[in-house]
């Protein structure tokens, strides 16, 4: 396949950034994108041109690094995937292909295509987990039978990869998606609910000083998920916070 | 015979571990305040034991290259965590997990470390429960357990097929809450390029902040390392992109010795290579063995109709069809474990059978599971189980069930519905037995280094058995270092903050800003991955799946070649001053050669067969591998000497007390 790459390239946080355009071609139907855009970068090194930075590692679609806004699209046009495991096959010929980074102000600019979600980090550190410490004097872990249907719930729902898609798909720029899975998971088990209230409180808290967007119910989110995260978590988190903060002193 | 102490504590095998716990120092709450500490991996075992020692009140250093410590790789494992909590009441035990890893590990692994990972393995469960990890449960609301390879009960917990991103996302959170509290300081984003040893201790590391370029240093009583395995060394692996050596290889080129760099596993069922242009391998979980059938086409004519795209693997009627692993080995099928399989895909393929237009993929086909689990569901619904189509349609929809998530993931990468044509796989690299030597309390040869998860060597010998990954790196992190590591620091309670100006300090940083500065400057052609892929092809032919003296020593002078080459060759664009990722290549591809080169070496002394190592001169007259126990039952750990081709080897002989030897047989 012969293609044309339109590439946001920006040296760094502080340069105004632009769109580069890179013809490709011998590309393979069935390389992954990824893959083409490692032969982009192999021509542009023996050009002796800087190669374009992005992130990834797994390549299998489940640590959450790869992160390109393709053709206007998180993740590129395929569902249910993430970007690495978008394969060039739903491409055709000739075609002209943008790649952008994620968009969000929470999300600043490292290099090129890679951005800075260290916002779902400290998120995650407000509350994303049960206060207990490492012993090897816990409770048997039958002791706390918890219904199948539960905790098929709770595993959709910690499911989440963490990648931003949903941030970057949103016009609002919203975490909901992202914060809501976290709390869903923990407010549908046992174990999480001795600190619920304080958890959603301290996360919502969090995620509006790191200037993420407001939801809006637009469902974006949901659509571009490489995981399916449904929107029922946005829904259970709204609740959630609504009993915290009614329920508050 | 050497001077390697492992330490393992005297006494019967179940208690060896109480006891040493009773009887190692304690540092006080009040002082551990005053100690300072430094992981490197945030993975399952770096990540574990960065939350717990921050728990017990020391002050944690965290380092990922990752841009979180939830990315690390242990989050790709699929299938499942071993523990010996015999929930489904068919007779497992500590003493039962404790005899099937020494077996599975081809009687290459310390018989005391292996006890104490089966001792603490359920409370691992009980901790990741606590932590809110979902694991799969049945309709009473308990926890599910299914089967594994080489083994004869139930024991491996898992949640669906992504048991190892759960139980990471468990750890993370656990070392979330120490980062909200300041007991940890997370440092991602950022890479260890040297450790530093300060009187014989190892009291520090420099790293790379790989977004600002900057060189650091950073001091702490303690060093320890849980960067996982080597199997990029290959180039081609399941490892992720970023996987990398680094951390261990310069631990031992200061001092800690690697052990047994030849054991790899190769995973038998992964999505074959494609093109030249493959930059990474995907495994698809050992479960699909429990249904699937793998073959290739009996006739050699067949074989090439079906490379060369004229014949479909339907076209091929039964009676030519050779199922080769029910045929070799009778008693365990096609659930041989992963060695086993592995080598006979190969030996097919390398006989000319393989398929695919490489030549290099055998099938593995579920039309025989269609139809008897159709038939089951015909008979349960009463439908006709003669009909042939609505038995086959009944029987996708339980196999879609089971595996639907694998079946789609290999949709997307080979464009061909595995419903409707067979599978095609082949072995790829997949984890690193090996890795830097340590005694029983985790400890390497440099006093105050410590190592941790698949970076270490000690539980898995030569081979390892599926879902015990997982297990072991929790088991580090959580159970056996926070207790092991206090009667090292115990001695530093008045030590102080270890300073950073020290001559010590001076020289791995110059190191570090020197080996930067020549590749910055170096006037060559070709990328990093050039010469990585080159790497990859001789260690794939000569030292892969197996091996020979010839090829061994081959290889060898090959892969000295090959270094030398790419340090004259490489080029690498850009500047030290910010992100640089063709620079981070570099750097882990340097070591790499280095670590090629004792990995070559230390295959070719070990002229026997066991687990994944496997010598074409060793073999039993029906070509299984053959050990031989009475010159190589020991570890073979590698003392650094200035280059790798003048590496000592030191030799820990391995004893087994509690366990009888055999020649492993699965015919």
């Amino acid at each position: 396949m012969n293609l044309t790459l339109k590439i946001w390239r920006q040296n760094g946080p502080k340069d105004k950034g632009r769109m580069e355009t890179y013809p490709i071609s011998d590309v393979s139907p069935d390389m992954s994108f990824l893959e083409m855009l490692d032969v982009l970068n192999e021509s542009l090194v023996a050009k002796r041109e800087e190669p374009v930075a992005f992130d990834h590692d797994c390549r299998e679609g489940i640590c959450g690094t790869c992160s390109l806004h393709i053709n206007g699209e998180a993740h590129g046009p395929d569902r249910a995937i993430t970007t690495c495991q978008l394969h060039m096959r739903k491409f055709k010929e000739g075609e002209t292909i943008y790649i952008e980074p994620w968009r969000a102000k929470a999300f600043p600019v490292i290099k090129d295509l890679i951005v800075d979600r260290e916002a779902f980090e400290r998120i995650q550190q407000a509350g994303g987990f049960v206060s207990v410490n490492t012993s090897g004097n816990t409770q048997d872990a039958n002791n706390l039978p918890i219904p199948k249907v539960d905790a098929d719930l709770a595993f959709d729902a910690a499911a989440c990869i963490g990648c931003g898609a949903c941030v970057a798909t949103c016009k609002n720029a919203s975490a909901m998606l992202f914060v809501s899975a976290k709390v869903s998971q923990f407010a549908l088990l046992p174990q999480g609910k001795v600190e619920a209230k304080e958890r959603v409180l301290n996360m919502v808290h969090q995620m509006d000083l790191e200037g993420f967007g407001s939801c809006t119910n637009t469902g974006a989110c949901e659509v571009e998920c490489p995981k399916e995260i449904s929107l029922d978590n946005i829904a259970r988190l709204n609740r959630e916070y609504l009993c915290a903060t009614l329920s508050s002193e | 015979m050497s001077n390697l102490d492992a330490k393992i504590p005297e006494g019967p095998i179940a208690e060896k571990w109480t006891n040493h716990k009773n009887n190692i120092n304690l540092v006080n709450p009040a002082n551990k305040r005053l100690i300072d500490v430094i992981i490197i991996g945030t993975g399952l075992a770096g990540g574990s034991a960065a939350a717990s020692l921050a728990e017990m009140g020391y002050n944690v250093k965290a380092f990922a290259f990752q841009d979180s410590p939830r990315r690390a790789h242990s989050i790709a494992a699929q299938g499942g965590i071993n523990a010996s909590k015999n929930y489904q009441n068919d007779g497992d035990s500590d003493y039962r997990l404790f005899y099937d890893t020494v077996k599975g590990g081809d009687y290459r692994s310390r018989e005391a470390n292996v006890y104490r990972l089966a001792e603490v393995s359920g409370n691992i469960i009980d901790q990741c429960v606590a932590q809110g990890v979902p694991f799969a449960r049945d309709y009473g609301g308990l926890l599910d357990n299914r089967s594994f390879g080489g083994v004869l009960v139930s024991r491996t917990f898992y949640a669906r097929g992504q048991t190892g991103q759960q139980l990471l996302l468990g750890a993370y959170s656990a070392l979330s809450r120490q980062i909200g509290k300041g007991k940890v300081k997370m440092y991602n984003r950022h890479e260890m390029l040297d450790v530093v040893i300060v009187d014989g201790k190892a009291r520090g590391i420099i790293a790379r902040n790989l977004i600002t370029g900057e060189i650091q240093r950073h001091s702490a009583h303690a060093v320890v390392i849980a960067s996982g395995g080597y199997g990029n060394v290959f180039f081609l692996s399941t490892n992720a992109m970023g996987s990398n050596a680094t951390a261990a290889w310069k631990a031992h080129k200061r001092g800690a010795y690697f052990a047994n760099p030849c054991f790899t596993q190769i995973h038998p069922t992964c999505i074959p290579v494609s093109g030249d242009h493959q930059s990474k391998l995907t495994l698809m979980s050992e479960s699909l063995r429990n249904d699937g059938r793998i073959w290739v086409p009996l006739k050699l004519e067949d074989a090439k109709a079906i490379q060369q795209g004229n014949l479909k693997p339907t076209d091929i009627a039964e009676e030519n069809r050779d199922y080769f692993l029910e045929r070799r080995y009778p008693a365990f099928g096609n659930l041989v474990p992963r060695d086993v399989a592995s080598r006979a895909a190969k030996e097919r393929c390398d006989a000319g059978h393989g398929v695919n237009a490489t030549g290099e993929a055998v099938y593995l086909d579920f039309m025989d599971a269609f139809i008897r689990y159709g038939k089951e569901q015909a008979h349960v619904k009463g439908l006709d189980g003669e009909d042939k189509d609505l038995v086959i349609k009944l029987g996708k929809a339980v196999i879609e069930e089971k595996y639907g998530n694998l079946f789609q993931m290999y949709e997307k990468i080979i464009d061909e519905n595995p419903y409707e044509t067979p599978m095609m796989i082949y072995p790829a690299v997949h984890y690193t037995m090996g890795g830097i030597w340590v005694d029983y309390n985790l400890m390497t040869t440099v006093p105050g280094l410590y190592v941790l998860g698949e970076a270490n060597f000690s539980d898995h010998g030569a081979n390892r058995l599926g879902a015990s990954a997982l297990m072991q790196g929790l088991a580090d992190g959580y159970f056996v270092l926070p207790y092991t590591i206090g009667d090292f620091l115990a001695d530093d309670i008045r030590t102080g903050t270890i300073p950073i100006d020290s001559p010590e300090f001076d020289e791995a940083e110059k190191k570090v800003k020197d080996s930067i500065a020549t590749f910055l400057t170096n006037d060559g052609d070709n990328s990093v991955d050039h010469y990585h892929k080159l790497l990859g092809k001789i260690m794939w032919d000569k030292v892969g799946m197996a091996r020979n003296d010839k090829h061994l020593k081959e290889s060898i002078v090959e892969i000295k070649a090959l270094r030398e080459e790419f340090h004259k060759g490489v080029f690498v664009p850009g500047k030290d001053e910010g992100m640089n990722t063709e620079l981070e290549k570099a750097l882990r591809v340097s070591d790499f050669f280095e670590l090629a080169e004792l990995f070559a070496m230390d295959a070719l002394k070990r002229t026997e067969s066991c687990g994944g190592h496997y010598r074409e001169e060793s073999v039993t007259p029906e070509g299984e591998a053959l050990r031989d126990d009475e010159n190589f039952a020991y570890v073979s750990a590698w003392e650094y000497k200035g280059e790798p081709s003048e590496s000592v080897l030191h030799k820990e002989e391995l004893k087994f007390e509690f366990i009888e030897l055999k020649q492993r047989s699965y015919k």
